[in-house]
């Protein structure tokens, strides 16, 4: 890696405030589940947050993503916005989707975010598309295709990879190894220790890096977005990181290794990078507060006008399933 | 719309429909495994000629690889991008079967209009050339049972010119089923740039007495059969849907509001196929007009075998429909 330099205080703040986002987004969304005040399907990426918010503060506007069922995260570092994407968990005609897609499927093209897909594994050979209409049109954009540790073991990872670098695609591969997909340990299903070593079948470069350290997945981040801007083709990254809640939310985690658990409990990452915040004088304890409440505050109101927003109208069965009635 | 002086293939047709839509728009592009000349220009070599016309960037051989190619042109078409893919055969088509039904199909719908795939996906297969149960299926209601893709084939070398220059300028994903028998199959050359409109059948022959609807290869059995009719004074309709899903059916109901008598003819599989569902809402929609319970010709259930004399009983021949028919004018 030659970039080490790490982000401008600046620059800090922002990863910071998006990581705030997202977890505050997503204690909201466990505690209307819990409560009862919207019951949904929901696969909390609580633990996972500073791997988007490094990526993202390296994006542009203009650079794509496509994400899977546990991208929340993913999303609003990329910039979806919160009364949209409520409005979407809500079902309600407001919502992203108008209420046809649901929290698995976010859609929001504004910000970049093309694509959220249900299917392990899918947003890869979607997110070369994104990056092949880059190339064809020498625009020099990136996009992004975010997945779980377990999607390296699907077919798809294997044709996508393959087909980015023989065509040198501007696409990064952003692989969120939490440890498990679904109930199954990634030890157990998975051949290699490291995804990232992987990469080398695929003669591209692989970045293994500690997805909870801010600064050193800045770096990976910065690292690959430029190589993959400057044409010289896709980069695998593997994240380490943790999910806190389980597979879907709700689930009893019975198959978790409960010490290890407690431990990366423990190694909060966003409290973690708020310390550093605080400790390089980028931003007070007060501040930060604000901040934070700020965003919560944000948020309660986007679930608010969600929950009190109109459903889709019935006849929303027959629109938008075809451009045009032939 | 056609030159019937000037004879050309289905599979020049088809060259010419992508080679005079790519001269028309620089969003358009080709994938598929072997596709570029160096490769040979496509396993029958229907884009041929093409890579070395709009270069190796546009006209690109892919890896044996269909989820990706899918995806590809699923996140191209969604950055605004027109690409036709070549799925070397349709039963290729059931490895990204992902990549079409959950994504390409969906993605509008499931981003509230967001978002559109205006992809092509060209397919192609054919019982008749003793390649077996893995190189032959007719699976258009596979994917005439998918919402949000369009499904479409061709009789003769105008329409299939004319109907792959809709597909590729439609803003939804379209299968466009081809045939490897068909390839070789003259008719009327297409004028440049026609457009056959997706939805719309056609009535190949006039008739009174009987509708044969049917799509693809099934035309010209249909029409043989109708000659046969003819010796005996009686009157077949021919009807080419052209568009298998949506299908036409304000055309096939004025036809068998006419005749009374509907048989539905396809390659495919009889059960659980595109003959089912039309016969199903006809029979609802035509009930009083009726003079027999709609019949359906199609394929028996079992694989496409290999052993010449099984391929031949498997396929649905003039024989089959005839004897349809018959049971019709009983």
């Amino acid at each position: 890696m030659d970039n080490q330099q790490g982000p401008t205080n600046e620059v800090l703040l922002e990863l910071y405030k998006k990581c705030a986002l997202a977890k505050i987004n997503d204690e909201n969304a466990r505690r209307v589940i819990m409560n009862g005040t919207l019951p949904m399907i929901y696969y909390s990426p609580r633990g996972q947050e500073v791997i988007p918010a490094a990526m993202s503060v390296n994006l542009r506007d203009d650079d794509t993503i496509c994400t899977i069922y546990r991208g929340m995260h993913d999303m609003v570092c990329k910039g979806v916005p919160v009364d949209a994407l409520w409005a979407e968990y809500a079902g309600k005609a407001t919502g992203t989707c108008k209420g046809k897609g649901g929290p698995m499927h976010i859609t929001h093209p504004e910000s970049g975010c093309m694509l959220t897909t249900g299917i392990v594994g899918s947003s890869l050979p979607i997110a070369n598309g994104l990056a092949l209409s880059y190339q064809l049109r020498n625009l020099d954009n990136v996009s992004v295709a975010y997945f779980g540790d377990a999607a390296s073991n699907i077919g798809a990872f294997h044709e996508a990879l393959n087909m980015a670098s023989i065509w040198k695609l501007p696409v990064v591969f952003v692989c969120q190894n939490n440890r498990y997909g679904e109930h199954t340990t990634f030890a157990k299903a998975t051949s290699v220790n490291k995804v990232s070593d992987r990469a080398a079948s695929y003669g591209m470069p692989g970045i293994h890096v500690d997805g909870n350290d801010a600064i050193a997945m800045y770096n990976a981040a910065k690292e690959a977005i430029d190589h993959a801007r400057s044409g010289k083709g896709p980069v695998l990254i593997e994240a380490m990181t943790f999910r806190f809640y389980g597979h879907v939310f709700g689930d009893q985690d019975g198959y978790m290794d409960q010490a290890e658990k407690k431990r990366a409990m423990e190694n909060d990452p966003v409290p973690k990078l708020r310390d550093l915040v605080i400790s390089r004088g980028i931003a007070s304890d007060a501040e930060l507060t604000e901040m934070e409440a700020a965003i919560d505050s944000e948020i309660k109101q986007a679930i608010e006008a969600a929950l009190s927003a109109p459903w889709p109208d019935v006849d929303e069965l027959g629109k938008d399933v075809v451009a045009s009635a032939v | 719309m056609v030159n019937t002086e000037e004879q050309t293939t289905v599979i020049q047709a088809l060259n010419a429909a992508m080679a005079d839509a790519m001269e028309q728009d620089d969003s358009i592009f080709l994938l598929g495994e072997d596709i570029a000349d160096p490769e040979e220009g496509g396993v029958a070599g229907v884009t041929a000629g093409l890579s070395t016309r709009f270069g190796d960037s546009r006209v690109r051989s892919t890896p044996i690889s269909e989820q990706a190619i899918v995806g590809a042109g699923i996140g191209a078409a969604l950055n605004g991008m027109r690409p036709v893919l070549e799925i070397m055969m349709m039963n290729f088509a059931t490895v990204a079967m992902d990549m079409i039904v959950n994504h390409a199909a969906k993605l509008r719908f499931m981003s509230g209009g967001q978002t559109q795939v205006p992809l092509t996906i060209r397919m192609a297969t054919g019982a008749g050339l003793s390649t077996a149960g893995q190189h032959a299926d007719y699976l258009e209601a596979w994917f005439a049972h998918t919402a949000g893709l369009k499904v479409v084939t061709y009789s003769n070398p105008a329409d299939a010119y004319g109907l792959l220059q809709s597909c590729i300028f439609d803003n939804d994903p379209c299968i466009f089923i081809e045939n490897f028998l068909s390839y070789s199959v003259k008719g009327g050359a297409p004028e440049k740039g026609s457009r056959v409109p997706l939805g719309k059948a056609k009535v190949v022959r006039e008739g009174s007495d009987l509708t044969i609807v049917c799509y693809g290869a099934q035309v010209s059995i249909a029409l043989s059969v109708a000659e046969k009719f003819a010796a005996e004074g009686v009157s077949v309709e021919v009807v080419d849907l052209r568009t298998i899903s949506p299908w036409d059916q304000e055309t096939v109901f004025t036809s068998v509001a006419k005749t009374g008598r509907l048989v539905v003819s396809h390659e495919a599989l009889k059960a659980f196929g595109v003959g089912a569902e039309i016969a199903a809402v006809v029979q609802q929609e035509l009930w009083s007009s009726l003079k027999a319970p709609v019949r359906r010709a199609g394929a028996p259930t079992c694989p496409v075998p290999y052993s010449r004399p099984l391929e031949l009983a498997f396929m649905t021949s003039v024989e089959d429909l005839e004897t349809e028919a018959r049971l019709l004018l009983k």
